[in-house]
Order: C-alpha cells, then sequence, then structure tokens
C-alpha cells in the first residue's frame, strides 16, 4: 500500500506541508478564503531545529497503538489505513498518549485528527506531498520491497 | 477448537480478534451477564455528559460479532472447571481454551450515614449509568464519595443535571494514584472552578443534605471464579502470555495482576488499552500463535472540563519540573511522566517509558523540553519516517 | 538614511486579502527581506534586501506576492539612466570594483532575434518527425583528413578520439564551489540520463561524481585547481578553458570562506585560502605554448580523449581559432559575451567581448577558408535560450552548443544575478547547507531532462520543417538562414541573406 514518507535531507521546513494539509480538510477551493486569519491545526507537523527539520504525521503502524488503546472504538485499521470516526472520539487523548511519533493531536473542537492520507479530499496524491517544493515528502509503496 | 470467553468487555473483544489472526474458523462463545452489544465502560459519564449516545459508545460496530464469526451468550458463569464451564442455568459449555476476562466490581464498604441517603449508586457499568441517570434532577444534591477517576468523571458527567456535586475522600487530594499533591491542587482547583465541590482529608459524611451518592472508592478484580484453581493475588496472576497458572485458562483486563515493566512489580493496572492488549495476547497464544504482552505500565489519559490530563508509569527518581509537567527519572531511564494541560506528543514519553530506552542514547535535555522525535538520533528517524514502522 | 541611500529596486507587493500569515516567505528567504510581527499578527518586508529571486512569490500557497519595479526614479535623463547614477553612487560610496552575476542584461542586439528560419513549401517536401526517422545525434572531435587503407584494401580505423552526443546540446562549465554539490550531481545525472556531457569547471571533479565520468568534461583552467591524472582521466573529455564570455581577460576568485571541506578537497588547496586563476594561463603565451599543453594532456590520457580548448568571444576571435585549430586540439569551444559567471566585475561583463552570432560565423568561415575546417569541433555557447537558438546556431556552423544559463533556469534560477553574494535561495549559487538542501536532485536532474527532451522534440519539428532529417544536413547550412533588420555588414558577417532576398 502507497504511504507517506519523509526524508529529512529534503525537508526545507518551509511549512507548506502543514499549510496544504490544513487546507486539504476545508472543502474550501481557495487557500486565502480558507485559512485566512486562522490559527492551523494540520495533521502533518514540522519538527525543527538548529537547521533540522522534518514532517511528521501518522505512520499508519502495522500494529497500532493507537487503534488498540482507543477506549471508544473510535480508531481502525481499514486495507492498512488507521482512520479516525470523528462522531464517535470523545477527545480522551489516550491515542496521544500512546502514539510514539506524536502524530495524534487534538483539533480545534476537541476531537483528535490524524493524517487519513487524503482519502477524503482528494484523488490520488496527498496535499502534503503535493504541496511539498522538494521531495521531501513522498507518497509510495515501500513495504513490499523490504 | 472450542474458545470461550467470559466478559464482553475490551480483553474479551481483544481475545476475539487476537483468535481471527490466528484461527479463522474455530467456535468462539462469549458469555456476558450484561445485556448490552460491547460498549466502552469509560464513557458512561460521557453518555450522561451528553457528549456520546448509546449507539456511539458501542466500543465495536454492530456487525462485530458477525464479522468475526463469535456467538455472544447472555448469562452468567458460575464455575470454572477443566474444560468447562457451568452457567447460572445449570447449562454448560465446554472448552479447550478459556479466556477470564471478569473485569472488577466496584468495591462497597461500610459507611456511617450511607443508609440516610436515599439513592446509593456504584459507578462501573452502563447499567449502573442509566440507573444513576434516572435519579438526576436539577434540585439533587449529589455525594460522591471518591476523588479518583471513576468518582471525577462521574462529578463531570453530572455537575450540569444536578444542583450539586461534592466530592469526597479520605485522601486529602483528588487522584492520589495518579497525581502527586501539587498536581492534584491544581487539577482540584480547575474542578472547583467549574462547581465541583470537594471534602477531602476526612471521612466521607453521607446525611440527609444530599440526595444521592455514588460510591466511588475503588474497585477489586472479579478472581472468585479461579479460586483455587489458579493462582490469586490481587487479581489473577497472568504471565507475559497472558496464561494463567491453570492449563489453558487465560485470563486479561481488570481481573489479573501483571509485570509493570516501569517498576518491574506484578500489579493490577485496570486500564482499557491493557486490557485489550492483553486480551488479544491471550487470543493470540490460545489460537495456537506466539505472542508477548510484556509491555504494560500504568497509564491514563483523563481530561475535566477541557483541561487533558496524561500520567505513565511510576512516580520514582529524579524529578524534571516545568508547568503542567513533571518526568521522573533514574538510571538513564524515563519511569514516568504527568502531564497536565499541554499533552501533545505525549505518547513520545510513553514509548520511552515502554521501549526502555536508554536516556544517554538521545537528547534528554531537549526532549524534556518538548517531546519529539528531534532529540532521536537521525538514523532513527530515517527507520521511523522513511520506513515501515511495526 | 544618510546620503549613500539607494532607493531599492524592487518593491515586494503583499496582497493583504490573500496572506495568510503561514510566514513560508519569511522562512525562504535567505536575505531576510520578509518578516512576521507577532505583536501585530502581520506579515512586513524590507524591499531594500530584495533581490528578486521570485523564491517567496514561487512557494507562497496564497499567491499573495508579486515583486515589481518599484518606480522610484530620479529625474528621467537618456544618458545617465538610474542604472548609472545608482552604480555611481555605490562607487563613490566603497570605492570598489563593481561586481555582477549571470549573463550581460544590457540591451545589445541578439542577433539570433534578427535571424529567421526557412521552411520547404511543395518543393524538397518536410518531414514529419513523429512518423520517420530523424537523427539528432553529433560527434565531435577533429575529422581525419583522407581515407587510409591497409595492404588488403580495408579501411584503417584512422578516427581521432570522439565525443558522442544524443543531441546537440551540453551544459557548459560551472565550478563545484560556483554552484553547490547538489547542483553538480543534478547536471550529472541527467547528462548520463541524456546521452549528453557536463563539464566539471575549474573546480575539479568530486569523488562522488567520478562515476559519471564518461558523462563528463573535465576542465584545466589557469589554477589548475583539483587536476590530477585520475581526474584527467575519469572524464569523456578534457576542455583546456583560456577565457570566458562573461569576463574576457580575466582570472576568477574564489574567496576563501567558500574554500571549506569538499570543496576544499576537490580543489587540493588548503581550507580558508582563496581559489584565484590567473587571467592567463603562466604556461601559455603562444599558440605553441598551448599546443604543448594539448598534447602533456592528451599523453596523460593516452591519446584516447578529445582536447576541447575554450576561448571568450573577443575581436580577433577567428585568428584566435585558427591557431588553435592548428594547435592539435580536436574542438573549440566559443562563449559569447551574453555568456553567465557567479562573479563577475560588471564592467567586464558589460563591456568586453562580441555577440556569440558573429563570432560563430566568422570563425566557421575563416576555417573553411583556410580547409582547416575538419581539424576541430565547434561548440558556442553565451546565451543559447531556447531550441530555436540551437538551430540557428547550428545553421551557421555550430557543431554543438553549450547552456550553462538555461540550465540553471532548469534547476530553479531566476536570474536575480547575485549569486556573487552566495546566498542563492534556490540552493545552486550557495554553500550553506540550510540553502543548498533546497535543490533536491531528483528533481533538479529531472527538470533538466524535460527540458532537453522538449528542446530535441522542438529541434526535431524545426529540422522536419525545413526537409532535414539529421543535424549533420543542418551544420553550416545557412541557406536555411535569413537576416531581418541587419545592416550589409552584418549579414556579410554571417554569412546569410536578408528576408525576401
Amino acid at each position: 500500500m502507497k504511504k507517506i514518507y519523509v526524508n529529512e535531507q529534503w525537508c526545507l521546513g518551509c511549512r507548506l506541508c502543514e499549510y496544504y494539509c490544513a487546507f486539504a480538510g476545508t472543502g474550501e477551493r481557495d487557500m486565502a478564503r480558507a485559512l485566512a486569519g486562522m490559527k492551523i491545526h494540520p495533521r502533518m507537523r514540522i519538527e525543527e531545529k538548529d537547521g533540522i527539520s522534518f514532517a511528521v504525521s501518522c505512520r499508519h503502524c502495522k500494529d497500532a497503538l493507537c487503534v488498540k488503546s482507543c477506549i471508544t472504538g473510535a480508531l481502525t485499521v481499514t486495507d492498512g489505513m488507521v482512520a479516525i470516526d470523528q462522531d464517535r472520539c470523545v477527545g480522551c487523548c489516550t491515542c496521544v498518549l500512546v502514539c510514539p511519533f506524536g502524530a495524534v493531536a487534538s483539533t480545534a473542537h476537541g476531537v483528535m485528527q490524524k493524517c487519513e492520507l487524503c482519502v477524503q479530499s482528494s484523488a490520488g496524491t496527498p496535499a502534503c506531498v503535493r504541496g511539498c517544493p522538494n521531495g521531501a515528502i513522498v507518497f509510495e509503496e515501500r513495504g513490499a520491497a523490504r | 477448537m472450542k474458545y470461550v470467553i467470559i466478559g464482553n468487555s475490551a480483553a474479551g473483544i481483544g481475545a476475539v480478534q487476537g483468535i481471527r489472526q490466528v484461527d479463522p474458523h474455530g467456535d468462539i462463545t462469549i458469555v456476558t451477564h450484561e445485556p448490552h452489544h460491547t460498549y466502552s465502560r469509560p464513557l458512561i459519564s460521557y453518555l450522561l455528559q451528553g457528549k456520546t449516545t448509546r449507539d456511539s459508545m458501542k466500543y465495536r460496530p454492530d456487525d462485530f460479532y458477525a464479522a468475526h464469526n463469535c456467538a455472544l451468550l447472555h448469562g452468567e458463569v458460575t464455575q470454572v472447571s477443566a474444560g468447562q464451564v457451568t452457567l447460572a442455568d445449570g447449562s454448560t459449555l465446554a472448552y479447550d481454551k478459556l479466556l477470564v476476562g471478569t473485569g472488577a466490581s466496584p468495591v462497597v464498604p461500610p459507611i456511617e450515614g450511607l443508609d440516610s441517603v436515599p439513592n446509593r449508586f456504584t459507578f462501573t457499568t452502563l447499567d449502573d449509568a442509566l440507573a444513576l441517570e434516572a435519579a438526576l434532577d436539577p434540585s439533587k444534591r449529589v455525594l460522591i464519595i471518591g476523588a479518583g477517576l471513576v468518582g471525577l468523571k462521574c462529578a463531570e458527567g453530572i455537575l450540569k443535571r444536578v444542583e450539586q456535586v461534592t466530592v469526597a475522600d479520605l485522601a486529602p487530594q483528588i487522584l492520589p494514584a495518579i497525581l502527586d499533591a501539587e498536581s492534584a491542587a491544581q487539577v482540584q482547583a480547575h474542578l472547583e472552578s467549574h462547581g465541583v465541590a470537594f471534602a477531602l482529608g476526612q471521612p466521607a459524611q453521607p446525611s440527609n443534605e444530599y440526595d444521592i451518592v455514588v460510591l466511588a472508592v475503588g474497585q477489586r478484580p472479579n478472581t472468585a471464579l479461579l479460586q483455587g484453581i489458579a493462582q490469586i493475588e490481587q487479581g489473577i496472576v497472568v504471565n507475559d502470555k497472558s496464561e494463567t497458572t491453570a492449563a489453558n485458562i487465560y485470563a486479561a483486563g481488570d481481573c489479573t495482576q501483571t509485570i509493570d515493566i516501569a517498576s518491574g512489580q506484578s500489579k493490577v493496572m485496570a486500564l482499557l488499552p491493557n486490557a485489550f492488549l492483553q486480551g488479544e495476547c491471550a487470543g493470540i497464544n490460545m489460537a495456537g500463535g506466539n505472542a508477548s504482552f510484556g509491555k504494560a505500565i500504568p497509564m491514563n489519559a483523563v481530561g475535566f472540563f477541557g483541561l487533558h490530563i496524561v500520567t505513565a508509569g511510576n512516580y520514582t527518581g529524579e524529578v524534571y519540573t516545568a508547568p503542567g509537567k513533571k518526568l521522573f527519572h533514574s538510571g538513564n531511564r524515563l519511569n514516568g511522566f504527568m502531564l497536565i494541560g499541554d499533552v501533545d506528543k505525549a505518547g513520545i514519553y510513553t514509548s520511552l517509558i515502554r521501549e526502555q530506552t536508554p536516556l544517554d542514547s538521545i537528547d534528554f535535555a531537549l526532549i524534556c523540553e518538548t517531546p519529539g522525535l528531534m532529540a532521536f538520533t537521525r538514523e532513527h528517524r530515517q527507520k521511523t519516517l522513511g520506513g515501515e514502522p511495526t | 538614511m544618510g546620503i549613500n541611500w539607494i532607493y531599492p529596486e524592487h518593491e515586494v507587493v503583499r496582497n493583504r486579502d490573500r496572506c495568510i500569515n503561514c510566514r513560508v516567505c519569511e522562512r525562504q528567504c535567505a536575505n531576510e527581506v520578509h518578516e512576521y510581527l507577532s505583536e501585530h499578527d502581520k506579515m512586513v518586508c524590507d524591499d531594500a534586501k530584495c533581490v528578486n529571486c521570485h523564491r517567496c512569490v514561487s512557494l507562497c500557497p496564497t499567491r499573495a506576492l508579486k515583486i515589481i519595479p518599484s518606480g522610484n526614479t530620479y529625474r528621467p535623463n537618456s544618458n545617465w539612466t538610474n542604472r548609472t547614477i545608482n552604480e555611481l553612487y555605490r562607487q563613490a560610496d566603497t570605492g570598489g570594483v563593481l561586481l555582477s552575476s549571470m549573463g550581460c542584461p544590457q540591451r545589445y542586439p541578439v542577433y539570433f532575434e534578427k535571424i529567421l528560419l526557412n521552411a520547404s513549401q511543395v518543393t524538397n517536401p518536410s518531414i514529419d518527425p513523429l512518423r520517420e526517422p530523424m537523427e539528432s545525434k553529433v560527434s565531435l572531435g577533429a575529422r581525419p583528413r583522407d581515407i587510409q587503407r591497409d595492404e588488403n584494401g580495408r579501411m584503417i580505423n584512422n578516427l581521432p578520439p570522439q565525443i558522442s552526443l544524443s543531441m546537440p546540446v551540453m551544459f557548459s562549465a560551472m565550478s563545484y564551489g560556483s554552484i553547490s554539490y547538489n547542483a553538480h550531481e543534478s547536471l550529472a545525472r541527467a547528462a548520463q540520463e541524456l546521452g549528453i556531457l557536463y563539464n566539471t569547471g575549474e573546480g575539479g571533479l568530486h569523488e562522488d561524481f567520478y562515476e559519471y565520468g564518461a558523462n563528463t568534461i573535465v576542465q584545466v583552467a589557469s589554477g589548475r585547481f583539483g587536476v590530477h591524472s585520475a581526474y584527467l582521466n575519469s572524464g569523456a573529455a578534457i576542455e583546456i578553458k583560456m577565457g570566458q564570455g562573461a569576463k574576457p581577460g580575466i582570472g576568477g576568485h574564489l574567496p576563501g570562506t567558500k574554500i571549506v571541506g569538499d570543496i576544499s578537497r576537490t580543489r587540493m588547496i588548503p581550507e580558508g585560502s582563496d581559489a584565484i586563476s590567473p587571467a592567463p594561463h603562466h604556461d601559455i603565451y603562444s599558440i605553441e605554448d598551448l599546443r604543448q599543453l594539448v598534447y602533456s594532456l592528451k599523453t596523460v590520457t593516452g591519446h584516447k580523449k578529445p582536447v576541447i580548448v575554450k576561448i571568450a568571444a573577443v575581436h580577433n576571435v577567428t585568428a584566435i581559432a585558427s591557431g588553435i585549430a592548428r594547435s592539435g586540439a580536436d574542438i573549440i569551444a566559443i562563449d559569447g559575451f551574453r555568456g553567465g559567471s557567479g562573479a563577475t566585475p560588471t564592467r567586464i561583463r558589460d563591456n568586453v567581448g562580441i555577440p556569440i552570432e558573429l563570432a560563430l560565423a566568422s570563425v566557421d568561415q575563416r576555417l573553411r577558408d583556410e580547409g582547416i575546417r575538419d581539424n576541430v569541433s565547434i561548440i558556442v555557447g553565451g546565451s543559447i535560450r531556447s531550441s530555436a537558438d540551437v538551430v540557428k546556431a547550428v545553421a551557421l556552423g555550430a557543431d554543438c552548443v553549450y547552456i550553462g544559463t538555461s540550465a540553471l533556469m532548469a534547476l530553479g534560477c531566476h536570474l536575480c544575478r547575485s549569486c556573487h553574494a552566495g546566498k542563492c535561495n534556490w540552493g545552486i549559487a550557495t554553500q550553506e547547507p540550510q540553502l543548498t538542501r533546497r535543490l533536491n536532485p531528483d528533481i533538479g536532474h529531472r527538470r533538466l531532462v524535460n527540458l532537453m527532451n522538449a528542446w530535441r522534440h522542438e529541434i526535431k519539428e524545426m529540422m522536419g520543417g525545413m526537409g532535414i532529417n539529421s543535424i549533420e544536413s543542418l551544420k553550416g547550412n545557412r541557406s536555411m538562414l535569413r537576416g531581418i533588420g541587419l545592416n550589409e555588414k552584418e549579414l556579410e558577417i554571417l554569412g546569410i541573406r536578408h528576408a525576401g532576398e
């Protein structure tokens, strides 16, 4: 299955991925209209320090602790992708407590969110991958080769 | 292969999922005395608060039993013997492998004056919650005995639906199992600012000032079924394969005690995530697979009126303190942490405890300040962000 | 501001309705033009620092930015232009030589724009390159003067060493040091994929790139940096750099601050020491001296590799080329006055040398007249901007062209002409790790390959239109060219007739 992979060698820390991610969830056609004056809550987030930067989003673990730990059953694995049903989530943060990557985080309205590979909002390639100017985030098949 | 699972909560469901990973065809029967589809027990306070519904609090979808080809039997197991269990109606069920996931029951200690309150409840099951809900009324004054997680979540759940909620505890602080006094005071102040009253550090005094009392002083593992059959201390003793000391009998969840790798001690860790993981491990092993649940640690994620609290591990060793944060470490290992308020990326700390990561292999000073993958080596990140995580 | 204040040339215009304060512009500008004021929750910019490289414009996710001429002007004067006045003020302020980068931007004639191509109508039918074979391959090197046969009458292969190219375009010399490791990797990988050559420039060859040797021209310049036997033998050809179109008659200077790490090792000079390329080669004061170096290099490489001599297009270029064609060199490369540079004195760049079109036409004619055209192949560079320029250059007599600026533009260069500042926001003309990583060679090499593939398609279309099916038949075929708006002398030098003739 295709997944998002990050190569920090090429990450510029520009944070375009964060904005394209936040935009992808809005359903608007124009980013300026969608995000003007807003604090964004992207599902992909950059860590940055002393010239090193890289994007972190859900790794869609095979043995996902968040799914197994979720107290509501809101987190599930479907075809290798970890998905969240925000209608079931009560925002207890157990997933935050167990995710070893820090890839699940709170939305503005209390429930949790995480990368779902843009399956809802775009065709084919996730928004962060399309928005990355330097190929630091790619969407490809790697599992089979290993 | 015949599997019998006693209990329809996280451990039992975990066992079903575990069995089906290995054995797609064996007969699975889940026996539960509760007349409900599997539901999440911690959500009962959210139900009263209106943050979830009977339907959304189902722990697994409606088609779970059908999809996993297992039978759900509503009844009460009264006796376990080798190869079969006996139900209250006298019928028996044969098993090749048995999972005991009986959970825990609230402790009801003798408390003076309790009889003076007309409505008395415990707060563990959905039926408890529904019974309590039926008694709620904006004119009611409620006394909750026990300032632990159950008592406080109950307080949050019903606060808006009654006139007054008072939480009493013999201990001088709230949440003594997961917070130190200082952090507890911070959370208590937050709860008080939302209108919860406290009577701490003294015996609870139920009286006719109250219309409702909720007993939340603790719970005790339900071990009776294995009495004399398997080793029992505080809970049913299981190893890292979720095996009890009795042949073909496994146990998981709140009724068990297991090794906490953060402290090395065997203890009851009544937590939903652990129950599921332990149940899944049991299921895989019951079906002939080989799984080990060796990374159990005490941990909790809870929130009250928007204030998140996450904790894990044990509070021993040196302490790193920052506003809303305490990290406990010794011997090059992180032992435990508490975070109040900003809990973002807490799982990175949890993983340090769970994986027993040597702290000198990462930038510990940095990770104390900000949990993140930045504190790890580039090679580690290459593996996690550029490779296939397990 | 003081009396030395010069109003910024460009103004960064931010559309407040579209800006979402994402701060991408701030993070991407090495010149620190943009700044986020947290207390006011707004972005501000300092136009004075802007070099108009368009990094922010390109990456702005909401199209909130554009850069326009600031419009500030002195009292209009056709003689004393704003630019002339500002340069004068700068020099009055600093007492220094003005530095620039890339090619001459001044309004001299561009002859390629005054030459039109022919196409077939009715007779000599045109060729559809998608349906019929069309040869874009070229081979560079000296041609044998006569056919030799052995005692059995079989032809003896007396072909001197050649470079074989899939199309008549190569990437011109740009040193590792003047451009980044990632830029070099992009060029090397693209050359390999395309079946053409790139050129090390005078900075030596990084050990990582020896694997691209079959697609590499190794350069020997007056500083002789990084030159050793393994280096000379690693490439497909050797180029002796006598001159450069952007700075004819002068040498080069890479400051010691850039001689660090791999660059120091590759150039074989100590870290921190200035890399000074003298204006002349101090062992070459005549064609005879040049011949010695040509043969030294051939000896080192077992006479297996063609030797290129690169010169800047200057006034007596024909006589120099004639000498080179007799020096034993296999190929002459001529760099016109519009050619680029990572740093050059402004006055030299803008005032020295001649247009490549005129130099090419006259050199080709001179070598033909002297009967020595087959001694050498001719490569021309100095602002080849499109496939049409390539076709016109070949028709004027070139065997192949060099592209430098065009290649850099494929890698992201926006011609801000600030290479000499070392803070290239596109990760090309810089050695700062934070900036060089902006050029991912996976993307860079792909874009170069795209550009060349596009040009090859266009070249074939234009040739097909003329009824020509190989580069070889186009070469020197000046009957396919007509001048427009040129005077008699210009037409004479170019060797073409005027449109309508």
